[in-house]
This record gives structure tokens, C-alpha cells and sequence, in this order.
């Protein structure tokens, strides 16, 4: 009986182990269908539905997305492997499936003027050769760029045409009609970008808006006073208008070793100059007579005051000193009469104010 | 380093006439040789010429100091009196000049307010020993300890008039810059 219940305790732990530690073998109806190069596994299996229904769902997911996942590295420790620097790597093949693209495909480019333009008229772009042959050079060249054929900027000599003014620098000419068509083929190119963008440019300064802000006014300002013949030179400043800012103007400094003389007869000019701007007024003066003033007011309101405490006084007296109001006041009032019984007793208090 | 331009100079100017007032001039025009300012790194340096030529050997990220620092130009270009602007402060805002009468305004400190005042802290009426005659409210001012030893400058927060009235712990003289600086700001002071 020891003996039959020792084999079948092994015989059970051998089990649990097995359990534990499921085989790498994986039996299936139907073949897995492997794409490595993305570690994707496709199982045509079917699937029974009552395994599906039953209480046990997940396990069985569990168990199948085990199973597969083991098919799948199965497969990928077929492949050659190496060892780098302690790990086992195997190199993946090329994906045989091909996944959509992650981001939308682009839009097409907003056609420029001039293809809209071609469009309309039906013309169609034309292949030209790269290389054209350079009679001077005796070699095929290429069309445009460096070392171009044909390259009229390496001109050593121009022949001045018979309608052109004799002393006109050709050379100078042909290098600004070049920068010319250089700078209109940009600013092409910006108007186009904007076009695209549905973004409105000023051709030159500022765009029409309801409202304009305080820069923008200013910007508009600086812009007009510049739009003369003379770009602006002779155009006078408003009275308290402010110089432009951002006109790109550098400062600029005196040497720091320059004319020392010079310098020292500026600061002096300088300073005679903000002394004739000092106030000439009498500062101490003008306090003194103002603190004065303000005592004798002050003298003046408190006397006042005494004097309508008194009457007051007399009038409560007459009735009796019997009203409500009059009794919170009737204590200084009464100081007031203490004062008032003496003749010289309230011109001395009205004294001390004048200080 | 680089001189002061037109307006710099007339700011500069504008704030040490508060202290000296027309004894800039002696600063400006000195019979002992020529002496300019110079900005550095915000800076107002005051300096001979001799000086200034010798600093020229120095380049600008390498030279800390020349000649006397007056004050800096703030970011919104307001200048600010540095301590270090007193050595020539104080003897201008003593001397009487015969032909210049040159308003200057002075302020002397009781020994037991001077300590109060070396930290940094505004002088108070109790503390006020002496004021010159006829000081404006907000004039600039230099203090001095009852053993005229200039301890700094502020500016008077009440005319004279005022301080003889005023309670005994409202402020008279506003702090600015005392010569506890050198201790306090030492690391900071050019």
C-alpha cells in the first residue's frame, strides 16, 4: 500500500512538473502560416465555439495564444543564430507581408503659376540633353551650373550695341539684369509658397485691415515716409514723432582713445545746458511761505471752530442742555467755556497755531 | 570699453547733479590732467587718460575694473550710484567754492544711528544729528558720521523744514549706498 501510494506521488509531481513546464512541441491540425521578417504567425485552426461559450474563456485564449507564441520562437530558433556579447541573436529575414503605411499619403503639391499657366495653354515640359557641345571649349558640357557651356559670364569681350550708349559698362549690366532675374524668380517663388498656403503677402509694406494695431501703424508710417523718390531723405520728422524701430541702423560710438578735449568741451557744453533747464524758483522759499500759509489756515479753522462750539454751547444752554445730541459735545463744549470764561485764556489757545 | 554717448552721459550727469550739483564740472575739467568716464559692461568708469590707455592693453572679457566705478546703467538705462562713487561725492559735496557757489547737501549721523545706517537701512529722525540748511525734499544727499567721515548717500525723504517737526521714527534720509557695501556686496562691487 506505501509502496503503490510513494509510486503514485511521483507519478503526480512528475505530472504538476509537466504541467509546469509545457513541451516546445506543439501539435496543430494545420500548419502555422509564419512571416518572420515581422513576427507574425497566422492560425487557420479552427475554433470550437464550445470552448468558447464555456466558463473557461480565458484559459483557453491563454493556452492557444501560448501555444502559438511557442510555434512562432520555435520558428525563429530555426534561423542561424549568433552570440553577441552574451545574448543569442538571430538574424530576421525580409517581411514577406506588406503592412499599410502608418501616416496618410502626402497631398500633392498647390501647382505653381506657371504650371497653371502651362496647363491652360496646353504646354508640355520638353527633356532637354544635359550636355550640349561648347564651340570654344571643344567639349561636351553640361547646360547649366558650374563650368557650364557656352558660359557668357566668361565673356572677355562684349560688343556694345550701336542703340546702346557708348560708355555703358556691359559687363556690369549683364551681371545686373542677372541679379534682377535672380531676385524676381524669389520673390516668384515666395508668392507661390503663399499661394499655396492661402496666405495673403503684402507686395511691399503692409496688408489692408479694419484694424491696425500700434505697431503696425507705425510699421505703415516708416514704410510710406520711405516710399518717396528720394527713400525718404528729405522727409521731415512730426514734432514729438518717434525715430522707426528695427530700421536696421547701427550704433555707433566714439573711439575710446579719440579727441579728449573735444570730449571734455561736450560734457561741459552739456552740463551748462542742464543748468539753464534748473527751475529758478526759490524752493526753501516757496516751502517756507507755503508751511506758513498753512498754519495761519489752520489757526483760522481751529478759532472758527471755538467760536461755533460756543455759540452752540449758548443755544443748548438757553434750552436747558436737555437734547440727546448735544450731550456727547457737551463735554468739550465745556472745556471751550472753561476757556471762553476767560478773557485771555482763548487768545492764548489760538496762539500756539501760529508757531 | 567705449565713451558715453550724448544721452548716457546726460543721464549720468542728470543723477550726480543731485549729489555735487554743479561740481561736476571740477570732475569734468580737471587741472591735474585728463580724466574721462568710460563704459564697461554697463559700467561708469571714472579715470585718467594715462589710466585709460593702459587698460586698452586688456580685452574686454578679461578687464574687471579700471579707475573708479561711479554706478552702472540698469536694463531700463537708468543709472544707479554704486558706494564706490563716494570718494568723489563727498569731497565735492565739501569743498565751498569761492566762485562756484554750487549747492551741496549734506548729512550727519549720530554715532548711535551710524550702525543702523552701515546695514543698510534708511536714517531715521532719531538718528539725524545734523541736515544742511535749506535741503529739499528728495534732494540727494551725503551722509556723514558726527566726525565727518562720509558713510554713504541717500536721498531726503523730508526738506529741513519738515525733519524739525516730524516724529522721531519716520524715515529722513533714504538709503542708497553706504560703505558697508564693500563688506556686504564685495563680490559684486567693481
Amino acid at each position: 500500500m506505501a509502496a503503490c501510494s510513494v509510486e503514485e506521488l511521483l507519478a503526480k509531481a512528475e505530472k504538476e512538473e509537466a504541467e509546469k513546464l509545457k513541451s516546445i512541441s506543439v501539435q496543430k491540425e494545420l500548419d502555422l502560416e509564419f512571416d518572420i521578417g515581422n513576427l507574425l504567425a497566422c492560425d487557420k485552426n479552427r475554433i470550437e465555439s464550445r470552448d468558447f461559450r464555456e466558463k473557461k474563456k480565458e484559459d483557453f485564449l491563454r493556452s492557444l495564444a501560448r501555444d502559438n507564441t511557442q510555434l512562432l520562437i520555435n520558428e525563429i530558433w530555426k534561423l542561424p543564430t549568433e552570440r553577441v556579447e552574451e545574448a543569442i541573436v538571430a538574424k530576421l529575414p525580409e517581411p514577406t507581408t506588406r503592412l499599410p503605411r502608418e501616416k496618410p499619403p502626402p497631398k500633392p503639391k498647390p501647382p505653381t503659376k506657371w504650371e497653371q499657366f502651362a496647363k491652360l495653354k496646353g504646354i508640355q515640359k520638353k527633356k532637354k540633353t544635359n550636355l550640349v557641345w561648347d564651340e570654344t571649349a571643344k567639349e561636351w558640357r553640361r547646360r547649366w551650373g558650374y563650368k557650364r557651356a557656352n558660359d557668357e559670364t566668361k565673356d572677355w569681350l562684349i560688343e556694345v550695341p550701336e542703340t546702346t550708349d557708348p560708355n555703358e559698362d556691359q559687363f556690369a549690366k549683364r551681371i545686373k539684369a542677372k541679379k534682377e532675374r535672380v531676385a524676381k524668380n524669389e520673390f516668384n517663388r515666395l508668392k507661390n509658397i503663399a499661394r499655396g498656403q492661402k496666405v495673403k503677402v503684402p507686395g511691399v509694406g503692409l496688408l489692408p485691415k479694419a484694424q491696425q494695431s500700434r505697431d503696425e501703424l507705425a510699421k505703415a508710417v516708416s514704410v510710406a515716409k520711405s516710399s518717396t523718390a528720394s527713400v525718404g531723405r528729405f522727409q521731415d520728422r512730426l514734432p514729438k514723432e518717434k525715430p522707426p524701430k528695427n530700421t536696421g541702423k547701427k550704433r555707433k560710438f566714439e573711439p575710446l582713445i579719440g579727441d579728449f578735449s573735444n570730449e571734455k568741451q561736450r560734457q561741459l557744453e552739456l552740463l551748462r545746458v542742464l543748468d539753464s533747464k534748473k527751475p529758478k524758483l526759490d524752493i526753501t522759499k516757496a516751502v517756507n511761505t507755503q508751511m506758513r500759509e498753512e498754519d495761519r489756515e489752520e489757526a483760522a479753522a481751529k478759532r472758527k471752530k471755538g467760536a461755533g462750539k460756543k455759540g452752540r454751547k449758548a443755544n443748548t444752554g438757553g434750552k436747558g442742555g436737555g437734547k440727546a445730541g448735544g450731550k456727547g459735545k457737551g463735554g468739550k463744549a465745556k472745556g471751550g467755556k472753561a476757556g471762553g470764561g476767560k478773557a485771555g485764556g482763548g487768545k492764548r489757545k489760538g496762539k500756539p497755531g501760529k508757531r | 570699453m567705449r565713451p558715453l554717448t550724448e544721452e548716457e552721459t546726460k543721464t549720468m550727469f542728470e543723477k550726480l547733479s543731485k549729489y555735487i550739483g554743479e561740481n561736476i564740472k571740477l570732475l569734468v575739467d580737471r587741472p591735474d590732467g585728463t580724466y574721462c568716464f568710460r563704459l564697461h559692461h554697463d559700467r561708469v568708469y571714472y579715470m585718467s587718460e594715462k589710466i585709460l590707455k593702459l587698460a586698452t592693453n586688456f580685452s574686454r572679457e578679461k578687464l574687471i575694473s579700471v579707475g573708479t566705478c561711479f554706478g552702472k546703467f540698469t536694463k531700463t538705462l537708468k543709472f544707479r550710484l554704486h558706494i564706490t562713487a563716494l570718494d568723489f561725492l563727498a569731497p565735492y559735496a565739501k569743498v565751498v567754492h569761492l566762485h562756484i557757489s554750487a549747492p551741496t547737501f549734506k548729512v550727519w549721523v549720530k554715532p548711535g544711528a551710524e550702525q543702523s545706517f552701515l546695514y543698510g537701512n534708511h536714517v531715521l529722525k532719531s538718528g539725524l544729528g545734523r541736515i544742511t540748511e535749506n535741503t529739499m525734499q528728495y534732494q540727494g544727499v551725503v551722509v556723514y558720521s558726527m566726525a565727518d567721515v562720509p558713510l554713504g548717500f541717500g536721498v531726503a525723504a523730508k526738506s529741513t523744514q519738515e525733519c524739525r517737526r516730524v516724529d522721531p521714527i519716520s524715515i529722513v534720509v533714504f538709503h542708497q549706498a553706504d560703505v558697508g557695501e564693500f563688506i556686504r556686496n564685495e563680490d559684486t562691487l567693481t
